[in-house]
């Protein structure tokens, strides 16, 4: 009984398996569930643009490009399209006043925000304030805006007051009533507060890979910790910044409650953000579906393709430059 | 003997690190702080500034003003460091007070509605203005875990398979896919739930299940996304040794991978859960709301906690504003309570 017969391949065992470099048949099939399964996602992307193209389509046809430009909102006999006439320009340029005013008040937090946490705190006190900022980004939009209108809005009318009485000159800070509840100024500030975490935790994360031996080189050539900062953190996390923002923008385009309670839609295009009347093409879908008909109700399909497609758009274009960051980081 | 005696000249002979401040910083900060204190506290006595905002307000213009002053004793360089590095604290402490501020009110306005039948009652014989004391969320706290359960059952296994076709199968499509879930993150919320409009409600009629829908539509790019991180971090080495062993990648997957990266996959979902639970909007669109408890999830309108809140809200009476609080206190609770098991999960998964 010595070792090597124990070794040896005896006949009565079990046969040798054939040394092959293919997959066997069950794992054939369980790579094809697997990627049909993974196809789950371009399926629902696709069909969410086709029925919304196909719902809507009639609304393109009838008013072509005049549903971007025109802005008056009458749904007729409420059956067909005859006699209506839908357009959604004050609700999109709405949407994108907001937007870009979330953006502009947010934008010095997320910067703050992003260079406090990384540059500025020990690793310990930083785990914590990431997983508070984490928490507040998953603060729903609906407690958002019962604050923003309950809370915030007394305040926020105040400022709006404010800003009105001293820069009033100004065009888009005139107001033609003076009324200053549930502005865009107002839904911006509820917006860039939702987007302070999101935009943030993008921004934190290309800040923190900026290059350890330049930050040390500066301080070596006897820069302060600002002047290492300046010169390398920010130019170095500059596109991981337009990302994350970019980000923040394609949440604040889409976002729907948190304007819905805090916005007063009105159909027609105005620059005016300090004053009560806004449009917001989400806030139109949301607040017109229950009592649409069946003409109102394709236009709003047709509303839900434009802004469909506006966010991807912006998404996209996220997503390529913190991919390209993330890749001139590796 | 020796090797303690090594030991201590070994701490003895430390370097010191005279670049790390202890305590020094801190001492800097007092006198700066004390004379800002001061100083705003003066400008909110003479100007039109008052309340805790414009303290804080003219607080933080002072520390900028006295922590210029402050450097300017070194030199230009150390004042605008100073300076700066007041501004970027200003910048995230001002962000913090506003959060502060939503969950103080949520917790504090939120509790003078509920009472110990609040989740027990529905409000099926209760107005929204009708006093506090009488009806509760019952129906729309179970209405929101049936809608949520089966976007699960949904969302998870399509969002793991998903994230499994990036990490293991690696299949060709694989940047592909990762685009279109980070697109599909994107997706707004209405749109999501105008989606299932179209589709389902305009056919049928409002139903639970119909929101359950499009709330794993957007839940499943959260869950795919986490999952792929997760799944990044189980050891090639495992795989490989797997394969070795002569099994097929099947069973490497089930029995290796999958096992190995569970408590993260269970973060994976929780996370996804928490993303989808206080979503409004599309629920507006899909399951609508009720005020009688039921549990059934198709032919009919379910309750859901954001839409009780969004209905209390559009109530608007005081009484029906308070259970807007409570409701919005109870979800709030709810998916602070799934972070806190996605984090338990997850740190489970580091040992």
């Amino acid at each position: 009984m010595s070792i090597a017969t124990v070794d040896k391949p005896t006949a009565d065992g079990p046969p040798r398996r054939a040394i092959t470099n293919q997959r066997n048949a069950s794992d054939k099939r369980f790579r094809a569930v697997v990627t049909a399964g993974a196809m789950f996602a371009f399926v629902v992307l696709a069909l969410i643009a086709s029925f919304l193209l196909f719902r809507g389509f009639e609304v393109f046809k009838e008013f072509g490009f005049g549903f971007l430009t025109s802005s008056t909102w009458d749904s007729g006999t409420g059956e067909s399209l005859e006699g209506a006439s839908f357009g959604v320009a004050a609700m999109l340029v709405g949407s994108v006043i907001v937007a870009l005013m979330a953006m502009i008040l947010a934008l010095p937090f997320v910067i703050g925000t992003s260079l406090f946490l990384e540059y500025y705190i020990g690793k310990k006190l930083r785990a914590v304030l990431v997983s508070i900022l984490d928490l507040m980004a998953a603060i729903p939009s609906i407690i958002y805006g019962l604050w923003g209108y309950l809370v915030l809005m007394p305040y926020a009318a105040g400022w709006a007051e404010t800003i009105n009485k001293y820069f009033g000159w100004i065009p888009i800070f005139k107001v033609d009533v003076e009324n200053f509840d549930a502005s865009p100024f107002i839904s911006a500030l509820v917006l860039g507060l939702m987007i302070i975490p999101i935009a943030s935790s993008v921004t934190r994360e290309v800040y923190s890979r900026a290059p350890q031996d330049q930050i040390s080189a500066a301080y070596a050539l006897g820069g302060s910790r600002w002047g290492a900062l300046k010169a390398v953190v920010l130019p170095f996390g500059r596109s991981g910044l337009i990302g994350g923002m970019l980000l923040g923008l394609g949440r604040a385009l889409g976002e729907t409650v948190a304007v819905l309670l805090t916005l007063n839609l009105v159909f027609e295009v105005k620059f005016q953000v300090l004053a009560s009347a806004g449009g917001n093409v989400a806030s139109l879908i949301a607040s017109r579906i229950g009592e649409a008909g069946p003409s109102e109700i394709k236009a709003l399909m047709a509303a839900g393709l434009v802004l469909f497609t506006l966010t991807l758009l912006v998404n996209f274009g996220a997503s390529i430059i913190v991919s390209r960051t993330s890749k001139v980081a590796q | 003997m020796s090797d303690t005696s090594t030991s201590s000249i070994m701490q003895e002979v430390q370097p010191r690190k005279p670049w790390v401040n202890r305590g020094q910083s801190v001492r800097d900060m007092v006198r700066p702080t004390v004379l800002a204190g001061v100083v705003a506290s003066v400008v909110v006595l003479v100007t039109g500034l008052a309340g805790p905002l414009g303290f804080y307000f003219a607080f933080v213009l002072a520390f900028i003003v006295v922590s210029f002053i402050d450097g300017m004793r070194h030199d230009k360089v150390k004042a605008i460091d100073k300076v700066m590095t007041t501004l970027v604290t200003a910048g995230f402490a001002t962000a913090f007070i506003p959060w502060a501020s939503i969950l103080f009110t949520v917790f504090k306005r939120g509790a003078s509605a509920i009472y110990f039948g609040y989740f027990t009652h529905d409000m099926a014989y209760t107005a929204g203005d009708d006093e506090l004391g009488m009806g509760g969320l019952s129906h729309a706290l179970v209405g929101s875990l049936l809608i949520l359960l089966m976007a699960s059952v949904i969302a998870i296994p399509f969002g793991i398979v998903t994230a499994l076709y990036i990490t293991e199968v690696k299949g060709k499509l694989s940047g592909l896919v990762r685009v279109i879930v980070q697109s599909m993150s994107g997706v707004p919320s209405i749109v999501a739930g105008l989606f299932v409009y179209a589709v389902v409600v305009s056919r049928y009629s409002f139903s639970g299940f119909a929101g359950a829908i499009s709330l794993a539509i957007l839940m499943l790019p959260t869950v795919a996304r986490t999952s792929e991180e997760v799944l990044k971090l189980v050891p090639e080495d495992l795989r490989s040794s797997a394969y070795a062993l002569g099994a097929s990648q099947m069973a490497t997957t089930f029995r290796i991978v999958l096992p190995t990266a569970r408590s993260g996959l269970i973060t994976a979902s929780m996370l996804g859960l928490a993303r989808v639970a206080g979503e409004t909007a599309p629920l507006i669109l899909t399951a609508y709301y009720s005020a009688v408890y039921s549990l059934k999830v198709t032919g009919q309108p379910l309750a859901s906690l954001p839409m009780y809140i969004f209905q209390n809200f559009s109530t608007g009476t005081d009484t029906a504003l308070t259970r807007a609080w409570g409701g919005a206190a109870v979800l709030l609770s709810f998916i602070f309570i799934l972070f806190i098991i996605a984090r338990l999960a997850g740190r489970g998964s580091r040992k």
